[in-house]
């Protein structure tokens, strides 16, 4: 498969959020403004790409010759873990209006089942190390896309008069929901007919 | 020999994450003002949110970077602020009246009517969106006990007939319940308040009679039995003014739909299946 490929199945057709309903918590929780939904996006970009190279190094380097691949799970939570430690040391640095404007979420990215998964299926897809970065890092740019994208509407949506049983995080589900339709165009057809057979 | 592996593994690539993030907080550290700690080791770190600030230490760095008022702290009350006071090297004045949530509202399924059967999800902010509520009245408790699941220390939950009551001795002021309450029936009064006026309707005497027997009708009995009592009718709603100090037993003793309570009287059922919880499983 080649790197483009790649790209385009993680960022559009198998884009996390809106077609794996992965990592939700933090697509309704940090996208009411676009300044932390953006701060976030680039937080998780930084977890995945580096996640998924680690992760391959140590399924690679210490699980496959020790035969305990069993323990993907459970190691693989602790590059996570550490990663999202690391990411949340240098924020809190570098910028803390914005370390405050992630809040909770920040060290929940730990649990967010996205970074996992990106991890597992690049593991699990054969891919090799560099792929496996690509992998991580369109992931997270299809993060960074699903949630810029909810933001700006939720932004727009404060603006506008909504029925009162809906406003809040009802409409933002169905904003979400109606995303995820669109996002259906993206389809692995369509890939295909772009880049030729796979 | 698997098993010993899976352990060095995980053991030695914990302990290599463990130092290397250990290096990091050194390298990275970002210094923290000696008072913030100061503050927040002196605030309750019951981390309610009473403050408007995310939790104690939030509230603690914007007492010190921000200038924030310092004597939000409910729960910490006088002593808390005065605490902070000296931290910061500024006077304050502060009263050490405490202050506790009180329902006022006695309304259920036996004192008043209701306009429709509500099945939705058992939260009063949902059930106000439609139509201000169930209740005839749309001024009273809906007794969902949205004010419960917000009570960080439980101190209010349903008696034995199906009203929601706060404890007023496990209360810490903290406010919560009364901003998320959507008809503002949740309202704070004095630790020391001897009675309350349980109803918050401003409809006129004639409507509340029609759909609650508990209501204030707006009768002025209260302002005439007990002068001294502090008592004002205004909007057809009997309000108290607690720095009277005169008696209100007797404007208790004669009001006509008996909506003025004697506090101590208001305590939470003890047994934790209330007769209203049997009824919300059964729906």
């Amino acid at each position: 498969m080649s790197y483009l490929a790649i790209i385009l199945t993680f960022v559009f057709v198998s884009n996390f959020i809106l077609t794996q309903f992965l990592g939700l918590c933090p697509f309704i929780g940090v996208s009411r403004n676009v300044d932390s939904a953006v701060g976030m996006g680039f937080a998780v970009i930084f977890v995945m790409s580096i996640a998924s190279l680690v992760t391959w190094f140590v399924y690679h380097y210490i699980l496959v010759p020790l035969h305990i691949e069993f323990l993907q799970t459970i190691t693989f939570i602790l590059v996570i873990a550490s990663l999202v430690q690391l990411v949340e040391l240098v924020i809190q640095k570098i910028s803390p209006p914005l370390y405050k404007a992630l809040g909770i979420y920040l060290p929940l990215i730990t649990t967010n089942c996205a970074v996992l998964g990106i991890a597992l299926i690049a593991v699990r897809s054969g891919y090799n190390a560099l792929e496996s970065f690509v992998a991580g890092f369109s992931a997270g740019l299809g993060f960074l896309l699903a949630i810029f994208m909810m933001s700006t509407l939720r932004e727009k949506l404060d603006t506008e008069w909504v029925p009162k049983p809906f406003r809040g995080v009802p409409v933002a589900f169905i904003t979400a929901g109606l995303m995820a339709l669109a996002f259906m165009a993206f389809d692995k057809a369509l890939l295909q007919n772009l880049l030729g057979p796979m | 020999m698997i098993i010993l592996y899976s352990f060095l593994a995980v053991a030695v690539l914990g302990g290599l994450f463990g130092i290397g993030l250990a290096v990091a907080a050194k390298a990275l550290a970002v210094e923290k003002d000696d008072r913030i700690l100061a503050v927040e080791a002196a605030l309750p770190g019951a981390n309610c949110g009473g403050c408007g600030y995310a939790g104690c230490a939030a509230y603690a760095e914007a007492i010190v970077k921000e200038d924030a008022d310092i004597t939000l702290c409910a729960p910490g009350g006088a002593a808390v602020a005065r605490a902070i006071a000296e931290i910061m090297g500024i006077s304050v004045e502060v009263s050490d009246q405490k202050m506790v949530a009180m329902v006022h509202c006695r309304g259920n399924r036996d004192t008043c009517t209701y306009k429709f059967d509500y099945n939705g999800i058992r939260d009063c902010n949902a059930l106000y969106a439609l139509y201000g509520g169930d209740k005839t009245c749309s001024f009273g408790c809906l007794g969902l006990g949205s004010c419960m699941k917000v009570c960080p220390v439980d101190a209010i939950d349903y008696d034995s007939r199906g009203n929601v009551v706060v404890d007023r001795d496990v209360c810490i002021s903290c406010g919560k319940c009364v901003d998320v309450c959507p008809t503002g029936v949740m309202k704070m009064v004095p630790y020391s308040a001897d009675y309350i006026v349980a109803c918050h309707s401003i409809d006129k005497g004639a409507l509340v009679r029609k759909y609650c027997t508990v209501g204030c009708i707006g009768c002025k009995m209260c302002e005439k039995k007990s002068p001294e009592g502090g008592f004002t009718v205004e909007d057809f709603l009997a309000r108290i003014d607690y720095d009277a100090r005169g008696s209100r037993d007797e404007a208790a003793a004669a009001c006509p739909p008996k909506c003025i309570l004697r506090v101590s009287s208001l305590k939470p059922d003890l047994v934790p299946v209330t007769a209203l919880q049997e009824e919300n499983e059964e729906a």
